[in-house]
């Protein structure tokens, strides 16, 4: 797989202009996908245009709404951001979830080990520790990948049972707060909580009203950056996107696709064990089952949209953060829209956007195609 | 021993219930692969068969009619899967991602909208699901040790598709190793680039062998909701899609170690279910959730280690271009 993966990636560099093959594109399939979406909802009996629109206004209408899209799309970035680096390495980790859930513990259980201790060392910590958990359960899959060619999308989606078994495990028989029915942890002491966004920027003397945005989309952000930084600007970054290039040129230039291969996975799940960070330590101050909801993938399909670039990875989450509010907030007004539509529409985004992106690409590349040629044929036609 | 044998017995017939689901998507995607076109998209196709083959049986009585519906609505998953993956040479994993997700979000929302019954269907009366099969002779071969208790629990009051499910294994291995368009699939899936040059189309080949998958899978999520159970509830394929891809690496894409691997892989499950709260002796009772995920820990295993090489069909997962 891995070498199949690696032949044609993601947003190569095409025939035609950049803003064409970095906005047209995916705008024109996501507009495909939405009308898709649309029938969808015209099946099941409302109508698409005051749905849709109902969606927009509640994810994007007014500051509360923009803090949960901000918010969805804190997780959002992270778990794209853990695709992408494993896409760069010509890996798939759909491994995500598992990793996200394992990241969450870490996060909680960081946060019911200190309590007393002021916010920022504890989210240090849980920083620390919930990659460390993330990465320990990307590693394995990595590991069997690297050493022993085991399919690794199998691995990771069999990973994500595996810790969605642990976890139950877990909450229900050994984190579970005594003289409780529900399997949650207790919470943790209010001063562990990572600080909500409002009331960060209250420090400062900027008011916005409560929402579960915290701080943690400020470490989404700074993720971001090093993500950038690491993989066009250091040796590590350019041997793990060489071997996602070429796994046998990779061997030629002395880059041993193993090593690599382990070390994107590392990352990979670091990077989406922060979601935990966001979800336990900033939103929900308990460890709980099913926190993670799909974050693992989702984080598939924005770093698909995004192209596997940090900048679009904050673009593609922003419009998944928008569809997770919008879409949670539609299902309270149409009986009929549940929660599940949400899924719909990602599939179908992930449908055009990443499987379908080659759609409209030779109309595209036939209206826009850099008038190389046509440059020359005109200097020769002069002299 | 009277005992044991029945105990053996039950094991057995659970585990030839659970492997069929199983053997039919791997089967499956043994078309598909051996074609060259991988279906991470098993998951979501069982799921929308098993959708529309119990809301169409509910609602006409007719469990065929849902078969059939199913079988539809399957193969045309796996046409959009081939029109990403054969036409627009589009990632096959992506796509069939896609298509999971898209059909995991879609079955509840129409089943929902449909039944207003929470993401699921109404409860499938009897008749309205695919019927057992009842043999002949019961009776008379009781008395026989053994025989009598093999042919009574093994063999008869079978579900109808699990026979069929016999047929798709046999005429798989026939079709595949003695047919030319078995031969054709196999050269298509190893060297696309000969076929082609034979004058054969690589885009007509894969597309009929996405379509068998398409019809398998449907066949599949049928027998979850209208034969093994009665009605659809959500995520009803819980994995089956994923293991059923893991038994045929395990299998090395060939008929008969994948229907092994899927035996193999439902026979944990039947055993998983089997062994929920009994004490073991030394362990002691295992929690409950360490034991259900023995078949996920099992195919982890079984790919890192005891494969030996599975060297998968050479195009598999890799688009056709052909040169201008």
């Amino acid at each position: 797989m891995a070498e199949g993966m690696a032949g044609k990636g993601f947003g190569m560099p095409g025939e035609v202009p950049g803003w064409v093959n970095y906005a047209l594109l995916p705008l024109l399939n996501l507009f495909v996908a939405l009308v898709l979406s649309g029938l969808v909802i015209l099946v099941i009996g409302e109508n698409p245009l005051d749905v849709l629109s109902l969606m927009v206004t509640e994810a994007v209408g007014y500051p509360e709404a923009i803090g949960y899209t901000l918010y969805y799309a804190t997780s959002y970035i992270f778990t794209g951001l853990a695709v992408a680096i494993a896409f760069h390495c010509g890996l798939f980790n759909i491994g995500g979830e598992g990793q996200a859930y394992l990241g969450g513990l870490g996060a909680g259980l960081v946060g019911l080990a200190m309590t007393g201790w002021p916010w920022p060392v504890v989210a240090l910590a849980a920083v620390a520790v919930s990659a460390l958990f993330g990465a320990a359960w990307a590693w394995i899959p990595g590991w069997l990948q690297a050493k022993r060619g085991s399919h690794i999308v199998i691995t990771t989606i069999m990973f994500n049972f595996i810790a969605a078994s642990v976890m139950t495990y877990l909450l229900v028989d050994v984190l579970i707060k005594p003289g409780q029915q529900s399997p949650e942890t207790r919470e943790f002491d209010p001063s562990t909580w990572l600080p909500s966004m409002d009331h960060a920027l209250g420090w400062v003397g900027i008011s916005i009203p409560a929402s579960p945005l915290n701080i943690s989309f400020l470490w989404a952000l700074v993720c971001c950056a090093l993500f950038q930084l690491f993989l066009w600007r250091t040796r590590w970054g350019y041997e793990i996107r060489t071997v996602g290039q070429n796994e046998r040129a990779a061997v030629y230039a002395g880059i041993s696709p193993s090593k690599n291969i382990i070390l994107a996975m590392l990352i990979s799940g670091a990077l989406a064990g922060f979601v935990g960070v966001n979800e336990i330590l900033g939103v929900q101050h308990r460890i709980l089952l099913n926190f993670t909801g799909g974050v693992g993938f989702v984080g598939i399909a924005v770093a698909l949209m995004g192209r596997n670039h940090p900048v679009g990875i904050i673009l593609a989450a922003l419009l998944f953060g928008m569809l997770a509010q919008g879409g949670g907030q539609v299902s309270f007004e149409y009986p009929t829209v549940n929660r599940e539509m949400v899924m719909v529409i990602q599939g179908l985004v992930i449908l055009f956007a990443g499987a379908l992106e080659n759609l409209f690409k030779p109309q595209m590349e036939a209206l826009f195609r850099r008038p190389k040629g046509d440059a020359a044929a005109r200097g020769e036609g002069r002299a | 021993m009277e005992d044991a044998l029945m105990v053996a017995l039950l094991l057995l017939d659970a585990t030839i219930r659970l492997a069929t689901p199983l053997v039919l998507a791997a089967f499956a995607a043994l078309y598909g692969e051996r074609a060259g076109v991988v279906d991470i998209g098993l998951e979501g196709k069982m799921l929308a068969g098993a959708f529309f083959s119990a809301a169409v049986a509910y609602s006409t009585g007719n469990p065929w009619l849902g078969l059939l519906v199913a079988i539809g609505a399957s193969v045309v998953l796996s046409l959009i899967h081939g029109f990403a993956c054969i036409t627009h040479h589009g990632n096959q994993v992506v796509s069939g991602m896609a298509i999971n997700i898209l059909v995991a979000g879609l079955a509840p929302t129409l089943a929902y909208a449909w039944f207003q019954q929470g993401g699921q269907t109404p409860l499938l009366p009897g008749s309205a699901r695919l019927p057992q099969i009842h043999l002949p002779g019961v009776e008379a071969l009781a008395p026989i040790p053994v025989l009598g208790p093999v042919y009574r629990e093994l063999i008869d009051d079978t579900n109808v598709l699990i026979w069929l499910t016999v047929l798709v294994v046999i005429a798989t291995h026939w079709v595949l190793r003695r047919t030319r368009f078995g031969l054709r699939l196999r050269a298509v899936g190893e060297n696309p680039a000969a076929v082609d040059t034979a004058g054969i189309s690589v885009t007509r080949l894969r597309y009929q062998a996405v379509i068998i998958t398409g019809v398998l899978t449907g066949m599949a999520g049928a027998y979850l909701s209208t034969a093994h159970g009665a009605g659809f509830v959500r995520d009803m394929t819980a994995g089956k899609g994923y293991l059923a891809l893991a038994a045929l690496i395990f299998g090395k894409w060939r008929p008969w170690p994948t229907l092994f691997a899927c035996l193999l892989f439902a026979f944990t499950d039947a055993v998983q279910v089997r062994l929920q709260g009994v004490p073991l002796p030394v362990v002691g009772v295992i929690p409950v959730q360490f034991i259900q995920m023995l078949p996920y820990v099992l195919t982890v295993l079984l790919l890192a280690g005891f494969v030996g090489k599975a060297i998968a069909p050479k195009a598999s997962g890799i688009p056709y271009v052909k040169e201008r």
